[in-house]
C-alpha cells in the first residue's frame, strides 16, 4: 500500500520533468532507495509495473532500483557503522548518541528518454 | 531513428508533495485557519479524543473536521452526531495516507469561512502518514497505553515529526506494563521539542490540557 503512494508521486514528478524536457517516451527511470527508507524495492517494482501501464510517456518504462546502504555515525567516538546490523547503539563504544548518515533516501536519480530523430 | 538521452534528476520522490504542502500551509495561514493533523495506529482512540476535545472547544472557536479513511463514512457521521460541527469524509481509495493534494481536496468540501481550527483525522497508520506532509500547521499523534511504551523506538519518523504526543487510555495503565517515564524518554530521544500530554478520552482526563495546548498553538500561528 505504502509503495503504491510513493510510486504515484514518483510518476507525477517524472511526468512533469518529461513535459519540461519535451520527452515523448521514457525507456527507464532509475531510483535510489535507502535500506531503511520504509520502501521495499520488490514491492516498489511491482507497484511501478502496474501503475505505468496507465501512463503515456511512461507506458513502457522500466524501473531500475539502486539500493543505498544504511550507515549510522556515532557522535561519541566518531566512527560509522551499519545501521541494519547494530541499530541506534554504536558497536565500537556503546554510545547511543548516533544519527543516520545515509539510508533513508527515496530519490529519483535519472531518466532515460528516447527521442525519435527524423 | 531513436536517440537515447539521460536526464539527471537527483531529487526526492517527496519533493512535489513537500512543495504542495508548503503552498497549502501558506494559504491556510492567510485564511486564518489552523490545520491540525492527527495521526495514530488504528484503534488508539482518535475519534473519541476528537469528540471530547471538540465539545470542550466548540463554544470558544469554530471547528471543522476532515475525516480520512480507506473506506466508509462512520467517523464523519459519528463526529457530526456527537459534536454538531461540520465534518467531511475523505476516501483514500486504498491508500494508506493522505498527501497535500488530497488534503486540499478535502478542505474544498468544507466551508472554511470563519473556521479557526480544522482537524484532519489521518488514516490509522504510523508509517506512511509520517512521510507525506499534509500541509498541516501542526502534527499530533496519539499513542495508547495498550500499544506499549516502546512505540517511539519502532516508528522513529512518526515521533520525530510530531509537535505533540498524546498518551491515551491512561485509565487502563494498571493492567499493562506501560512505563510512562521510559516512553517520554524515547519520545524526547526522537524529538526533544515534542510536548507530551497524558489523557483518557473515555473519562475526559487531560482533555482540558490538550484543549489549552490547541488554543495556545492557534494564538502562536495567528501571531496574536
Amino acid at each position: 500500500m505504502h509503495e503504491l503512494g510513493v510510486v504515484f508521486h514518483c510518476i507525477k514528478q517524472v511526468n512533469e520533468i518529461a513535459a519540461e524536457n519535451n520527452v515523448k517516451k521514457i525507456n527507464s527511470v532509475t531510483v535510489e532507495i535507502g535500506e531503511v527508507s520504509t520502501v521495499i524495492p520488490y514491492y516498489f517494482e511491482d507497484c511501478w509495473n502496474w501503475a505505468v501501464k496507465k501512463e503515456t510517456v511512461l507506458k513502457d518504462a522500466k524501473i531500475i532500483i539502486e539500493k543505498i546502504p544504511a550507515v549510522t555515525h556515532c557522535e561519541n567516538c566518531g566512527k560509522d557503522y551499519s545501521t541494519v546490523e547494530y541499530g541506534k547503539t554504536c558497536p565500537h563504544c556503546g554510545s547511543g548518541h548516533t544519527f543516520l548518515l545515509t539510508g533513508n533516501e527515496i530519490n529519483i536519480k535519472q531518466i532515460e528518454a528516447v527521442d525519435t530523430v527524423e | 531513428m531513436d536517440e537515447v538521452r539521460i536526464i539527471e534528476i537527483k531529487k526526492s520522490v517527496f519533493e512535489d508533495n513537500d512543495r504542495d504542502a508548503d503552498l497549502l500551509r501558506d494559504e491556510l495561514k492567510k485564511k486564518g485557519v489552523f490545520l491540525l493533523n492527527l495521526m495514530s495506529s488504528p484503534g488508539s482512540g482518535k475519534t473519541t479524543t476528537l469528540i471530547r476535545t471538540i465539545n470542550a472547544l466548540k463554544d470558544k472557536i469554530n471547528i471543522a473536521v476532515l475525516e480520512a479513511d480507506i473506506d466508509s463514512d462512520v467517523d464523519a457521521k459519528k463526529i457530526y452526531a456527537a459534536t454538531g460541527v461540520q465534518s467531511v469524509q475523505l476516501h483514500t481509495g486504498g491508500m494508506c495516507h493522505l498527501d497535500a493534494e488530497m488534503t486540499r481536496q478535502g478542505l474544498d468540501g468544507l466551508d472554511l469561512e470563519s473556521v479557526d481550527l480544522a482537524i484532519l483525522e489521518n488514516v490509522g497508520n504510523l508509517v506512511c502518514p509520517a512521510e507525506f506532509d499534509t500541509g498541516a500547521t501542526d502534527n499530533c499523534m496519539i499513542l495508547s497505553v495498550p500499544e506499549g511504551h516502546d512505540k517511539p523506538l519502532k516508528y522513529p519518523l512518526m515521533f520525530s515529526i510530531c509537535d505533540l504526543v498524546l498518551i491515551n487510555k491512561i485509565d487502563v495503565a494498571p493492567y499493562f506494563d506501560f512505563d510512562f517515564d521510559k516512553c517520554e524518554e524515547y519520545i524526547k530521544m526522537r524529538n526533544p521539542a515534542a510536548r507530551v500530554i497524558r489523557i483518557c478520552a473515555k473519562t475526559g482526563e487531560g482533555i482540558d490540557e490538550f484543549s489549552k495546548w490547541i488554543l495556545s498553538r492557534i494564538k502562536i500561528a495567528k501571531g496574536v
